[in-house]
């Protein structure tokens, strides 16, 4: 029978409201990436506890760095904004701003192979 | 794409943008002085900088730990080594030590030599239980809890006190995992 590594319940709003580790694996720390036919699932976690998943193309290249790249945004556009209530959703329009043309060089980059 | 490693302090201080060291010593005495007005009593104020200080740590770490690259800790020792040399350098420009282990090796001893929140400060007859730079251990605590370490902090010696060197003892009170579902009490 396969391990299940892994549980994950999402309530619709997208909050985590139940989560299992089960991995026989050790020194395991959750999901770094998936990859399906259709599409590339790619994980970060800090040591936080924050999650950043970003769905891309099969194959996709360099995505660790994009998800580093994100996780400084975070630092900077959301946690730097005083007026942002911690675990809450994210309404920053810098952050939208800057996030969006992280994702945009990226496309970029790609497109130019 | 290969794995970057753990920046130093002094590698990640020298690319961080600055700040004029006198706004921010002027600053922050502007703080402990309105506080000092509207609270009036000094350990109130302990009290409000401490929670500021958390304030700050909380959203501090994050930042510490995508600019720093430090991966996770094996113990408490790695932890209090990465916060004396790597987090004190980072923000404050300041090369903090450890020491004064004790057996379980819970709880240490940081010391720092140099500090710019009290350049140029004195502390008055009428503020002698203020610790001034209280906000510092708020910072440690706030940071640490939200890498799963409940913590005590507090204040050995103090130079505005006339100690010679500024040392705050952390101790490690336990290690919380996450805990799912969270509860919407608040």
């Amino acid at each position: 029978m396969a391990a299940i590594y892994s549980l994950y319940i999402i309530s619709k709003s997208g909050g985590l409201i139940y989560y299992n580790q089960l991995s026989p694996v050790s020194g395991c720390f959750g999901i770094e990436l998936l990859q399906a036919d259709t599409f590339d699932l790619n994980c970060f976690q800090s040591l936080t506890g924050t999650k950043f998943f970003v769905v891309s193309e099969p194959g996709t290249q360099h995505m660790e760095g994009l998800l580093k790249h994100i996780y400084e945004l975070y630092t900077d556009y959301v946690l730097k904004n005083p007026f942002y209530e911690m675990e809450m959703p994210i309404r920053c329009e810098l952050c939208d701003i800057n996030l969006t043309q992280a994702v945009q060089k990226d496309r970029v980059a790609l497109l130019a192979r | 794409m290969p794995p970057v490693g753990p920046r130093s302090g002094d590698a990640i201080f020298a690319n961080i943008e600055r700040v004029n060291a006198e706004l921010f010593t002027l600053t922050y005495g502007a703080i402990v002085r309105q506080l000092l007005t509207d609270l009036e009593e000094v350990e109130e104020v302990n009290k409000q900088l401490d929670q500021m200080g958390y304030n700050i740590g909380i959203r501090l770490i994050d930042e510490f730990l995508a600019k720093s690259n430090v991966s996770r800790c094996v113990d408490f020792k790695e932890t209090a080594e990465v916060i004396a040399k790597v987090g004190f350098k980072m923000f404050l420009g300041v090369t903090a030590s450890v020491t004064n282990w004790d057996a379980d090796g819970t709880c240490c001893s940081i010391v720092l030599e140099d500090n710019p929140l009290v350049d140029f400060v004195e502390l008055p007859d009428t503020c002698q239980g203020l610790y001034y730079c209280n906000i510092l251990s708020g910072v440690v605590r706030g940071a640490l809890e939200m890498v799963s370490m409940k913590t005590e902090i507090s204040w050995i010696r103090d130079m505005l006190r006339g100690d010679d060197a500024f040392e705050l003892q952390v101790k490690l009170l336990k290690q919380i995992p996450e805990e799912y579902p969270y509860k919407d009490d608040e």
